[in-house]
């Protein structure tokens, strides 16, 4: 009797589709949160492995800042098209008209904090009690203790003391009325994995992951990306350089890294040797040890 | 490349932390700005060198505390393998912490203090590693530098955990004398214990064979999903999605629905795209059957010549986990798989003391006891015994007031 085994790869997708098929099954009302970035579109396309030829028994949700990339929006409404599925956009704009939150001041003034009211208020107006995301538990401290499911109060915060044991390959999706699931099928991927799947499956990605020439200047040691919606002085040198991003997200808060990586295999060699890890670049996370875990208290993704 | 899970048992006090931390790094699994955190980072060793244990410290109340509260998990990766650890806190009162992260590995690691041999919490740790079946044990005989680096020290400790791990029927246990402080055997091979003629733990984790065959007799898939598109052109399709829980399948089995007892056979196996002829435990499928039958949600496919048990009455170990008691007078919700179903307790047999292993008798069960229960469902569960086949064998309690998780079950016998 021959011995078989699952590639790496292959046990991960099996579990992230058994996930998105509990989620399927336990919820009324399930959404998966769209970003634009890799690991959400990682997501579709364990989507499309765990419902096609069905349709999507979610809807997908994006929490838009107005201060995208927009190089995202375009690959956004093309992948929409694409697939057929349902998109309903969250706008933090709208949020800030309404005066349910102020707009950043000052030279860091970013809109990737007031993204938590607006994704809060999406999920009530909408009713949603599941929400899909492509958080990993490589990127940070506080992620890596997170459950799958991870349960939310009706405030959206996460309570790491309180959070359900999560055995085998059980998931309690029980809540009360009010609360949501924030649930994350690819919480056991790392970076690099979610490249090597991307590769593998031949997913096309927003240009921005790729190398390319741009206007930069430097804030805090990082690379930003100069745009209208980053508050510059004097003191802000633009300089043209060769740069890529290694996530996706407000313009104001993600940084670029110099890069020559044009091509898929040039980014997998380039992050297997790198020496910056991927939130890293992420101003956001900067600010105390434990940024991460506060925001998600908060109700952050 | 495959990969392996495996969880951490022992406390902060035992160098787990540290050990973990050496892993990580001495397998440039650090990068460069968590590194450069460590450094600004206030705590460090004795000697001035990084303290390597605030590489698994996560939350703010554990860092102030300097204690693991909840299990982390963390990812590294070899030529060889690909491995995830679930990095599970010691102390008694987080049991069901140690048992979450246990819950999902192939292979512990029991770090025992060699200055202070098999202790208490030696026994406790080892005592879940057999109540959960954990294939693979690894006995790491830590602190080396701290008893000269002696092999008596390790043949008198090893000699006790062997009579221990005989008691609980633990297989397959490998000891290896390290120092994660100073990094012997733990990545790179001891210069230090030249009589040590094993594999470091490193080497050990890469080649441990966690492999199984297939396996029809145990073919289970529960379902999960019925995908029906219900399109003009895809108007009869109606494909049965969920994971291959243990066991294989073959196009052309007979395969029967559990609990109806419909049997009918495999017409065609898809993985998206893909159409195999057969598929393994751990595969997210879609079935397709030749019968146009009943089936939804919570049914699960079975080989048709190997039926699991099928009972209302069930013997189960229990491990409690909630601050609210067992309480025998409420309906819980039991969840097996993807099954959700009433469920009484209806006896409690005993109660074990986890740190001397007696079994007492029991009136009352709260967080983190350990010991065995009958229960009563309102359905029938198709399982079998957690010995025989895990996957299928286990379940968890909900209680429908707070809808918290309060108790995991490993199913051990029928009940009358």
């Amino acid at each position: 009797m021959s011995k078989y085994n699952l590639d790496y790869l292959d046990e991960l997708e099996a579990e992230a589709i058994h996930i998105l098929r509990e989620v399927a099954g336990q919820f009324e009302k399930p959404a998966l949160l769209f970003s634009g970035g890799k690991d959400s579109i990682t997501l579709v396309r364990l989507a499309e492995k765990a419902f096609r030829p069905g349709k999507f028994p979610f809807p997908l949700v994006h929490i838009d800042t107005g201060h995208n990339f927009e190089e995202t929006i375009t690959y956004r409404d093309k992948m929409i098209e694409r697939i057929g599925e349902k998109l309903i956009v969250g706008s933090v704009q709208d949020s800030i008209d309404q005066g349910k939150v102020v707009e950043q001041k000052g030279k860091n003034a970013s809109r990737n904090s007031l993204q938590t009211v607006t994704l809060l208020d999406t999920i009530a107006a909408n009713g949603f009690d599941a929400c899909i995301g492509g958080a990993r538990r490589d990127e940070e401290k506080a992620r890596a203790k997170e459950r799958i499911f991870s349960v939310r109060d009706e405030f959206g915060q996460w309570d790491p003391k309180r959070q359900r044991p999560e055995l085998w390959n059980i998931y309690n999706g029980k809540i009360h009325k009010g609360e949501n699931v924030r649930v994350f099928p690819i919480s056991n991927w790392t970076e690099l994995d979610v490249w090597n799947y991307i590769r593998r499956e031949n997913i096309e990605l927003p240009s921005i992951y790729f190398a390319h020439e741009r206007d930069v200047i430097t804030r805090n040691g990082q690379l930003m990306a100069a745009s209208p919606f980053l508050n510059m002085d004097e003191d802000d040198i633009v300089e043209h350089k060769k740069v890529r991003f290694r996530t996706v997200g407000d313009m104001s808060c993600t940084a670029a890294v110099e890069s020559d990586a044009d091509q898929l295999d040039d980014i997998i060699a380039e992050i297997s040797e790198s020496k910056i890890s991927e939130r890293g670049a992420r101003m956001d996370d900067k600010v105390s040890e434990a940024a991460m875990e506060d925001r998600k208290k908060g109700g952050y993704f | 490349m495959n990969l392996l899970k495996f969880f951490t048992a022992g406390s902060v006090d035992d160098g787990k932390s540290t050990l973990i931390g050496r892993l990580l790094y001495d397998t440039d699994s650090i990068l460069a700005d968590q590194l450069e955190a460590l450094q600004q980072s206030n705590r460090k060793n004795d000697d001035g060198s990084i303290d390597l244990a605030i590489l698994t410290d996560g939350l703010r109340a554990e860092r102030e505390q300097g204690i693991t509260i909840d299990v982390a998990y963390k990812y590294f990766q070899t030529e060889k393998r690909k491995f995830i650890i679930a990095d599970t806190p010691g102390h008694i009162q987080y049991t069901r912490n140690m048992i979450t992260g246990a819950s999902t590995a192939k292979l512990a690691i029991i770090l025992v203090d060699a200055r202070n041999g098999v202790i208490e919490q030696t026994i406790r740790h080892s005592y879940l590693v057999s109540l959960l079946g954990i294939e693979h044990v690894v006995v790491c005989l830590n602190k080396m530098d701290m008893v000269d680096y002696s092999e008596e020290v390790f043949n008198t400790i090893t000699d006790r955990y062997k009579t221990l791990a005989t008691d609980l029927s633990l297989k397959d246990v490998t000891f290896i004398p390290i120092s994660a402080l100073k990094g012997d055997n733990v990545v790179n091979e001891s210069e230090h214990m030249p009589w040590y003629k094993g594999q470091s733990l490193l080497h050990f984790l890469e080649n441990v064979d966690v492999e199984t065959g297939p396996d029809y007799n145990l073919a289970r898939m529960p379902v999960q999903w019925v995908v029906r598109p219900q399109t003009d052109e895809l108007h009869d399709y109606r494909g049965y999605a969920g994971r291959v829980l243990s066991g294989s399948f073959n196009v052309n089995d007979k395969v029967t629905v559990l609990p109806s007892g419909t049997s009918s056979v495999i017409e065609r196996i898809e993985i998206f795209d893909q159409t195999p002829s057969e598929v393994h435990a751990g595969q997210s499928v879609t079935l397709h059957l030749k019968d146009n039958i009943d089936i939804s949600r919570g049914d699960v496919l079975v080989n048709s010549d190997h039926l699991p048990q099928s009972s209302q009455l069930i013997e189960a170990d229990v491990c409690w986990m909630d601050t609210r008691p067992l309480d025998e007078h409420i309906t819980y919700l039991l969840q097996h798989n993807s099954k959700v179903t009433k469920c009484k307790v209806r006896e409690i047999t005993h109660k074990v003391d986890i740190n001397t292993l007696e079994k007492q008798e029991a009136y009352d069960f709260k967080l983190n006891d350990i010991g065995r229960i009958v229960i009563k469902t309102a359905d029938a569960l198709a399982f079998d015994f957690y010995t025989d086949n895990k996957a299928n064998g286990a379940a968890i309690l909900i209680d429908s007031r707070t809808n918290l998780t309060v108790a995991a079950l490993m199913f051990r016998a029928v009940a009358d």
